[in-house]
């Protein structure tokens, strides 16, 4: 019998503590839609993504309409396109992001993710026509997202790309600046880019993976920041605890949900992304649950040590109510989505050089950071190096999505409204890194005993 | 998961007047839904009631019933819900 202060504790979760499902994003595997002719392979495409996700919006409004849950996003995942379009013959793979953009607003989903391609080891013709076409194709549509894989543990970081995705980031700001640069909330780079994650803007269906599946994506900051609000003043140990069970909870709505959908849909469920994943909202905010630690501002010193805890302790609560977790499974830390991150770069008090030390300890890495529109291309590459480092050498997902606003400078701000939020213009170290990016090449893979 | 009875968790919160507990009650007859249990409290002038009803028949997603009960909370200043009993057995049970 469930008690009344389940029943009360689980509705204050989902009223005042903003607890939802973020995502319920579905796997769709494209490998049989390659095709001698593009127009063919985007035929295939779009009757593929219409057969397969055609009643998953339904299905997701159903679902949330029974257990009275939010179900925020309900999204796709692809084959990155680079792997599809390669028999095509199409020299540009704008076409491409357009008809998985047409697909997307058809099934009523908001993104569409895997415009994307994997180099961690190299170029393969397709992945430059893709790395190429981005600027553009991220201009003309509206729902597709792009990811480009640049390192991996296994295979080192790919300086090359790196070096090309700075101009591509700075080409896509130019392109959609009249939108405040638009295009780069949609671009995200990675190292060692999960094959299952259900999260835009880094959301592909690997080549491990099956035909079509359910992969989903929860959400939580405001349950565990209250839960936290119970222990104030106590030690450690008890708050790792208290988070623990929270998220517990939260993963369990997940994993409901998850199922149902897999069931409903007739699609194998694939994994729950254990990700605190904030919005804009007041009480959703990762920034205010890390300040709750005792922190007087985010960003101060402590700050990693508790996100580190925070991360940790969301996982082994995770890991206890789902037998499936994969994705990016780690605390989000975007700054324009996140009105504490807001704040305390507002301050002064976060800067970029914290936010990457933070990275080392969560998953995702540098999010939705807006820097100065005339940051250098190779600044822009620095920047995502050592992103990539920290993740090829540390063995984990680590991922940039930076945006140089057009015309913009630190004390400006840019708007992207709904989830993306606002992102104020934050400092860059400008002292120049152009001879180290220009050397290209690969840096090896690391070593993988003496670890220190 | 196990196949569950088709059960909810009806929660009314509001302020206290006449008829809260006859109003949601007719409305649960008119859907042949069966009432298991009910609890109420009253904090600071606060109503809540937490019903556990048996839904029979009746699915949540596909018929009007929460629309239903959310159309007399908003006509008595009332915050009501309807939950299948799967989600709470989910999150408060191991």
């Amino acid at each position: 019998m469930i008690t009344d202060y389940e029943v009360l504790e689980t509705m204050h979760m989902f009223t005042e503590q903003h607890l939802d499902i973020r995502t319920i994003t579905m796997g769709i595997s494209l490998m049989d839609c390659a095709a001698s002719t593009p127009e063919e392979s985007c035929r295939r495409i779009y009757d593929k993504i219409m057969r397969c996700a055609g009643k998953l919006v339904e299905t997701g409004e159903a679902i949330s309409r029974k257990y009275n849950v939010p179900i925020i996003h309900k999204r796709i995942s692809v084959t990155p396109v680079s792997i599809v379009a390669a028999a095509s013959g199409a020299t540009d793979y704008t076409m491409f992001a357009k008809t998985l953009d047409r697909a997307a607003h058809d099934c009523g989903v908001n993104f569409i993710g895997g415009f994307s391609a994997l180099v961690q080891k190299g170029y393969t013709n397709s992945d430059r026509i893709l790395i190429n076409s981005i600027p553009e194709a991220l201009a003309v549509t509206e729902n597709v997202c792009s990811s480009i894989n640049l390192a991996s543990t296994r295979s080192g970081i790919n300086m090359d790309a790196v070096r090309d995705m700075g101009h591509i980031i700075k080409k896509t700001a130019e392109r959609t600046a009249e939108q405040g640069a638009i295009g780069c909330a949609k671009l995200v780079v990675f190292a060692n880019a999960p094959e299952d994650n259900p999260f835009m803007a880094g959301a592909f269906l690997g080549p491990g993976e099956p035909e079509c599946v359910i992969n989903v994506g929860i959400s939580g900051p405001g349950v565990v920041k209250h839960a936290m609000e119970k222990v104030r003043g106590e030690d450690l140990g008890v708050v790792a605890e208290t988070i623990k069970k929270a998220a517990f909870k939260i993963t369990r709505v997940g994993e409901l949900v998850a199922r149902e959908a897999s069931e409903r849909l007739g699609v194998p469920f694939g994994i729950i992304d254990l990700s605190l994943a904030p919005t804009p909202a007041v009480g959703d905010s990762v920034a205010r649950l890390l300040e709750e630690f005792g922190l007087e501002t985010c960003g101060t010193w402590g700050t990693t040590a508790a996100l580190a805890m925070l991360n940790d302790a969301v996982k082994k609560g995770g890991t206890m109510a789902s037998s499936f977790v994969g994705g990016l499974s780690g605390a989000f830390i975007p700054v324009s989505e996140d009105e504490g991150m807001i704040a305390a770069a507002r301050s002064g008090s976060l800067l970029l050089e914290k936010l990457e030390a933070m990275t080392c300890v969560c998953s995702v890495g540098l999010d939705m950071i807006a820097i100065p529109g005339d940051t250098t291309a190779e600044t822009v590459s620095g920047i995502i190096a050592d992103e990539m480092a920290l993740g090829t050498f540390n063995n984990k997902t680590t991922a940039v999505r930076i945006i140089p606003v057009p015309g913009k400078g630190v004390g400006d701000s840019v708007e992207f409204g709904g989830l993306l939020g606002t992102a104020p213009i934050m400092p860059v170290n400008n002292a120049s890194c152009k001879e180290f990016i220009d050397r290209g090449g690969r840096i090896p893979a690391p070593i993988h005993s003496m670890r220190n | 998961m196990k196949e569950s009875k088709n059960t909810a968790v009806i929660t009314v919160i509001g302020k206290d007047r006449v008829g809260i507990i006859a109003g949601i009650s007719k409305i649960l007859a008119d859907y042949s839904i069966n009432i298991n249990d009910i609890s109420q409290t009253i904090m600071d002038d606060i109503f809540t009631m937490i019903m556990m009803v048996d839904l029979q028949a009746v699915e949540i997603e596909s018929s009007d019933i929460s629309d239903k009960l959310k159309e007399f909370g908003s006509e008595n200043g009332l915050s009501v819900t309807i939950q299948h009993t799967d989600l709470f057995n989910a999150m408060h049970r191991i």
